[in-house]
């Protein structure tokens, strides 16, 4: 792993993917089908809804919380088995976690970002997904977002962090 | 069968099928669940720019756009094929206060009345589309991650960071829902 690399995972380990292996490109279809089962889920129970997101900000339904509560539980259960059991993925490579270091960006960005959520209603997910039920001009939000995470690249050095 | 799947899910069968995809991407292939990494592949690809934090092989992280290419088609499929023919259902003093601001149209998942093309060009609309496009693409990778991969991977994961990040993603959704929206809208 070269600096610039490691100096990003330390930034932003969601970015770095830790496999060494190199497949071809057929095999991130099995990504695609998850994605599909992903983007199902949360259209049948309305979380791409701007309603439900406007509910969940008011304290007005439980449902949003629900989610997010339950998916959680299920992730870390999840993780503590992988963990308990060193499962490995299904070409038998270990699975590896990054501990995440604080920067005072999980607070200034977090609270832009939450300022953006109450707003369109959607995180990045779900602006995928709104698109694919023919909400046509939710690629404009989606475009907007690519120019917004390109604005920080550049300015990333000038913030507090 | 397809009666019940065209009904909206219930949280107690949703949440644990999203809880689910931390394991399965970790199983596939040791991948971290982060869909607003898309974003900053998207700009590795086409506008890197010599910018630093744009530099970095993002041909490794192209299963994450396949992730995400499919939840699109997740978006197509479920709406071709299990879509709600009902109006969506919401708290009524939601619908009593939207209804001030002229949103009443429950059919879709995104109000019309204001996820429109014509709306788009107005004040109201750059604000919500573009502003709100903007703080979320710029938040999500200041704080380093999204709901995906602070709120769920993070958490999974007992990351104390990702839990001031969540805090802070709800606390910024509190102010723009309950005191910003309305002077917007209003």
């Amino acid at each position: 792993m070269n600096h610039t690399d490691s100096e990003v995972r330390r930034q932003d380990t969601m970015c770095v993917n830790e496999s060494q292996l190199q497949h071809r490109w057929y095999h991130n279809i099995k990504y695609l089908v998850v994605g599909v089962l992903f983007g199902i889920v949360f259209v049948k129970a309305e979380i791409i809804s701007w309603f439900r997101i406007q509910e969940m900000f008011r304290f007005q339904s439980f449902h949003m919380y629900g989610i997010i509560g339950s998916a959680v539980i299920v992730g870390m259960l999840s993780v503590w088995l992988i963990r308990k059991f060193n499962i490995r993925t299904i070409y038998g490579e270990p699975i590896t976690f990054t501990p995440k270091t604080f920067n005072k960006g999980q607070i200034y960005g977090g609270l832009l970002f939450g300022l953006g959520w109450g707003l369109t209603g959607a995180c990045p997910g779900p602006l995928f997904v709104q698109i694919g039920t023919g909400a046509t001009v939710v690629a404009v939000v989606l475009l907007s977002a690519i120019a917004g995470t390109w604005l920080y690249g550049k300015l990333r050095d000038n913030l507090p962090h | 069968m397809m009666e019940w799947l065209k009904q909206p899910w219930p949280w107690y069968i949703a949440g644990p099928l999203v809880g689910l995809t931390v394991p399965v991407l970790l199983i596939l292939g040791n991948k971290h669940f982060g869909i607003s990494a898309n974003l900053r592949h998207a700009c590795a690809m086409c506008f890197p720019s010599d910018i630093k934090f744009f530099k970095y092989d993002y041909k490794k992280e192209f299963w994450n756009l396949f992730f995400v290419i499919g939840a699109f088609g997740g978006g197509i499929v479920a709406s071709l094929w299990l879509a709600n023919p009902q109006p969506i259902e919401v708290n009524a003093s939601l619908v009593a206060e939207l209804a001030g601001y002229g949103i009443n149209d429950y059919s879709s998942m995104v109000p019309q009345q204001l996820y429109n093309w014509d709306y788009l060009l107005s004040a109201k609309g750059l604000i919500m589309m573009v502003g709100g496009g903007f703080l979320v693409g710029f938040g999500s990778r200041y704080a380093g991650g999204c709901t995906s991969g602070h709120s769920i991977m993070g958490l999974s994961t007992l990351q104390w960071p990702s839990l001031v990040a969540t805090v802070s993603f709800m606390a910024g959704g509190f102010l723009m829902s309950n005191v910003l929206l309305p002077l917007i809208l209003g």
